[in-house]
């Protein structure tokens, strides 16, 4: 017998299709001010004759890079054209309605940063340190990167988690008493697991069990962890600070070799546990997410969870499961903030972080190593931010600042192209 | 392998959905269960394939009782369904989706995607299916979407297969394709339990037909009895299947739509360059399979949506820049395809329903008061006058059954003056008693001239209603034919074949539903 395949006759003309889509305005437009900025702005206003130095080195390199010295004006004039440059062949594709390859705004917002540096720095006795800048770089992303990880696991499987917040408060406590009780850093690190878990557990208890709200829930979890770390720093961590609260800090471990490559040496391989352990984390969630039973059944939940009840896939256990697993993630990301560090736990220490975290789950799409680029982003700008008011700068620090969170806005917002989000999150399961 | 159901009740609070259901499906048989929507098939198939616990009875396979605590039970005893609504994830692949809940893994629980590649390529080619295992899901069209739920169902050694209202998203040649399918799968021994309320169907397929109605077996029948038999039983009163209409007297064009191209959000072109045009006094009737543009063109007509280019025009008046309630004070009736969500408001009363479009218009307000016994009054007299049948009008509209509320929202729009009707599927989970009353109207509203467009899926009503028949595929306009086209011609022009070829292809090869309708033909000629 045959199957006649008359479905396939009649194919939409893909000429009609170009000739109707929009221009698309948004990116070239974005890139187009952004290049005046840099030209109007970092060209004209760089000091004729100064220098700008860069310092690329540390003490433990195979080989020491020297100080990088650039003439200001003329560097930034070089740079600025370049983003003119990247600009229009933004516009003349977007006019064409083509796309542009991912190297375009990688590209763009390098040479974007180094216009600012240059304009930044020059004419100051100050170097620019940029190993230092990446170091603060890959610090302040970890607690995000972590938090991105465990909002991906819980949305990937259909709950919405607002609750990264507190998660990572209530990882960093934990981790600060145990450390402290016990007079080592990684048994604070052992511990920080069990305060994460603890908030997805009960966010699962409400969300799956009784079909509160998901954000409902998280804000409300939020809140119920500032309390309790707080009245708990504030009486029994502040009365016996010695037994409670002192500081304990995961040595680092230099991976022989590798930590003494220059640039990327210091930075990448010469960390602290913890960090190794998200690089690990980052790279089997990539794997395991799409390729192992695991990652398909815990989307399959996400998507369509109708679907895997049919199958045989019990829905609600498996999102209980992820999610409590992704408080996991969540609580050893918060001992970044003291045991990490070798901080001492202080009330609302986490700082929103968890928020942003959120945000960069979304701004790398749901997928584990966009989410990493996504924090990496924020945790850049940040670090520039302080490298930068310490040497001070002709724009004032705190603007810097804001750089996450606007960037958060705009792609919390869309921005950044059609996000999909899994179809059935914050969707609790009734049959 | 033999099912066998005996005294299966389900009921859901005090509401009994299936009545101490006996049934027996004996190997290698289709059998069909009949009934109209509502009577209980689709729950009596979800406890049988362990979705619902039976309150009483038994399910036996081959002689044995067994229970089932979820699917996966039901799936490792040996049956498999494919459901109404697809059970699969659009943004899978045809391989994933077909391994979910049993996955071959390798080590630290990888999956073996060879393996099961391999296993929907196997499948796919015994039955000579032509299915990609590296699609998504989304991208393909809704017949190779149920033979990925076909497959699914295979894959798992399902020796009893439950079809639950298979054809309702075919073209009469998918569903050709389906019958086929059926019959191979019966011939390598397969039970087969077949789900419909379409008689022609049912006729054409089946070796056993139980039918239920209100929850019970009615009775049995044999595919050699005449569809006014079936109809009967399944109704439990005598119905007439076909609406006596008198030729249309159609006047000038009410309706013109010139170039209309409709984008989504993403950019896609939902409407590509559509015109048509529907005169005062006919019932022009959009066919097409789901999601070919219908939504969006009656989208567009009502104003929700905003057309990329083209021009709407009623009376020769151009609507662009009205606002929908100009375009419905200005004579537009609009009854949406989904009832639930755009056609009333669930919390709202009986009369704050009927009144939606009209609260703030004489005689129901003064401008800034509404008055409400006036409107108490109107929605009396009307849901009477179409036979809705309440407690009071002041009752949540939820309390109302899915036919009682499409009367009350038809009734709402047929009681102002209309210039043009748009109904995007009338009737649709309408049971045979109700779909005979919304036809009537809707021709009764044709006769008093006004312009009439009838979206709808189902090509019997199409051709139950129609004076011209419009045929959308992939949001273009394939051909606008005369109402006398056969079921034939219509399916390949729902393909996407244009008009004339096929005509010639339709000679060429008659389908199982086409041939049926030409017997049925016959029969009433005779009569």
């Amino acid at each position: 017998m045959s199957i006649d395949t008359t479905a396939v006759q009649a194919e939409q003309q893909p000429e009609g299709e170009a000739r109707l889509q929009p221009i698309r305005w948004k990116f070239p437009i974005t890139y187009a001010v952004l290049a005046l900025l840099a030209l109007g702005v970092f060209a004209a206003f760089s000091p004729a004759g100064t220098q700008t130095q860069f310092r690329l080195a540390t003490a433990a390199d195979f080989f020491t890079i020297p100080l990088v010295n650039v003439p200001a004006a003329p560097t930034a004039w070089v740079l600025g054209i370049a983003l003119a440059a990247l600009a229009g062949l933004a516009i003349h594709f977007a006019v064409r309605r083509r796309r542009l390859g991912v190297w375009h705004p990688i590209l763009f917002g390098v040479l974007f940063v180094l216009a600012f540096l240059v304009w930044a720095g020059a004419g100051r006795d100050a170097v620019i340190p940029l190993v230092t800048v990446l170091t603060g770089t890959l610090a302040l992303s970890v607690p995000l990167i972590f938090g991105a990880m465990c909002g991906l696991v819980g949305e990937r499987s259909g709950i919405i988690n607002i609750a990264i917040e507190g998660q990572l408060l209530a990882g960093a406590f934990l981790a600060a008493v145990a450390a402290s009780f016990f007079t080592s850093a990684y048994v604070g690190l052992l511990a920080a697991p069990f305060a994460g878990a603890a908030v997805g557990a009960l966010l699962v208890l409400f969300s799956v069990k009784y079909h509160v709200n998901q954000i409902i829930v998280g804000v409300v979890l939020n809140v119920l962890v500032i309390g309790v770390t707080s009245f708990l720093y504030s009486t029994v961590l502040t009365q016996n600070a010695e037994l409670w609260n002192a500081r304990q800090q995961l040595p680092r471990l230099p991976i022989p070799g590798l930590s003494q490559i220059p640039i990327i040496g210091p930075v990448l391989f010469n960390q602290t546990i913890l960090v190794y352990l998200m690089y690990a984390l980052v790279i089997l969630l990539q794997i395991f997410v799409f390729k192992s039973r695991w990652g398909l059944r815990m989307r399959s939940v996400g998507e369509h969870p109708k679907a895997a009840d049919t199958v045989g896939v019990n829905v609600n256990r498996t999102r209980a499961v992820n999610t409590i697993f992704a408080g996991c993630i969540a609580g050893l990301g918060g001992a970044f903030f003291t045991v990490g560090q070798g901080l001492a736990f202080g009330a609302e220490m986490s700082a929103g972080q968890g928020f942003i975290a959120l945000a960069a789950m979304i701004l790398g799409r749901w997928n584990p190593v966009g989410a990493l680029c996504a924090a990496l982003l924020f945790g850049f700008s940040t670090s520039i931010g302080n490298v930068l008011s310490t040497i001070g700068t002709p724009v004032p620090s705190e603007m810097l600042l804001m750089l996450p969170y606007i960037i958060t806005i705009f792609a919390v917002a869309g921005f950044v192209g059609r996000v999909r989000p899994p179809a059935a999150e914050g969707v609790p399961y009734i049959k | 392998m033999k099912l066998e159901l005996r005294g299966v009740t389900k009921r859901f609070g005090t509401f009994t959905a299936n009545d101490a259901i006996d049934l027996t499906v004996e190997p290698g048989e289709i059998h069909a269960l009949l009934g109209e929507n509502g009577a209980g098939k689709s729950t009596l198939m979800n406890t049988i394939y362990g979705l619902y616990q039976p309150d009483e009875g038994q399910i036996l396979l081959d002689g044995r009782p067994v229970s089932f605590h979820g699917p996966g039970d039901a799936v490792a005893a040996g049956i498999g369904m494919v459901h109404q609504h697809f059970m699969l994830v659009p943004v899978f692949t045809v391989t994933e989706s077909v391994m979910l809940g049993y996955e071959p893994t390798k080590r630290a629980g990888l999956i073996d995607f060879q393996t099961a590649r391999r296993r929907v390529q196997e499948i796919s080619a015994r039955f000579g299916f032509d299915v990609d295992p590296d699609a998504y899901i989304e991208d393909l069209p809704v017949g190779a979407q149920q033979r990925v739920e076909i497959i699914k169902a295979l894959s798992r050694d399902a020796e009893v297969l439950i079809l639950d209202e298979p054809t309702a998203v075919l073209t009469p040649q998918e569903t050709d394709e389906l019958i086929s399918i059926m019959r191979q799968l019966k011939e390598s021994g397969t039970s087969i339990v077949f789900i419909t309320h379409k008689l022609r169907e049912v006729r054409a397929i089946a070796d056993t037909i139980t039918v239920i109605r209100r929850g019970k077996v009615v009775g049995q029948a044999t595919p050699e009895s005449t569809e006014t038999e079936l109809a009967s039983m399944m109704v439990g009163r005598e119905v007439s299947l076909t609406s006596e209409k008198t030729p249309a007297e159609p006047g000038e064009d009410a309706l013109q739509v010139e170039n209309l191209t409709v984008l989504d959000a993403a950019g896609k072109v939902m409407l590509d360059d559509v015109s048509l045009s529907v005169r005062h006094g006919e019932i022009l009737a959009v066919a097409g399979v789901d999601g070919n543009g219908q939504t969006e063109l009656a989208e567009a007509i009502l104003g929700t949506r905003e057309p990329a280019a083209g021009r709407i025009t009623l009376d020769g008046e151009d609507w662009s820049d009205l606002s929908v309630k100009q375009r419905l004070n200005s004579g537009l009736g609009f009854v949406p395809e989904d009832r639930s969500t755009d056609g009333v408001v669930a919390g709202f009363s009986i009369t704050e329903n009927f009144v939606l479009d009209m609260y703030d218009q004489p005689p129901y307000s003064n401008g800034t008061a509404m008055k409400p016994a006036v409107m108490r009054a109107a929605a009396e007299e009307q849901t009477s006058r179409f036979d809705v049948r309440l407690g009071t009008v002041d009752d949540p509209i939820s309390t109302l059954s899915g036919g009682n509320q499409q009367k009350v929202v038809l009734a709402r729009e047929l009681s102002r003056d209309l210039k043009l009707l748009v109904a995007s599927q009338p009737t649709r989970g309408l049971d045979v008693g109700s779909i005979e009353f919304v036809h009537r109207t809707i021709i009764e509203e044709r006769d008093k001239g006004t312009g009439c467009m009838i979206i709808s899926t189902e090509l019997d009503e199409v051709l139950n209603l129609a004076d011209r028949i419009a045929v959308m595929y992939r949001g273009r306009i394939v051909g606008i034919v005369e109402a006398g086209t056969s079921r034939d011609v219509l399916g390949l022009m729902m393909a996407g074949v244009p008009a004339a070829e096929a005509e010639v292809q339709a000679a060429q090869h008659h389908t199982v539903l086409g041939e049926a309708d030409e017997a049925a033909e016959g029969e009433s000629d005779l009569a």
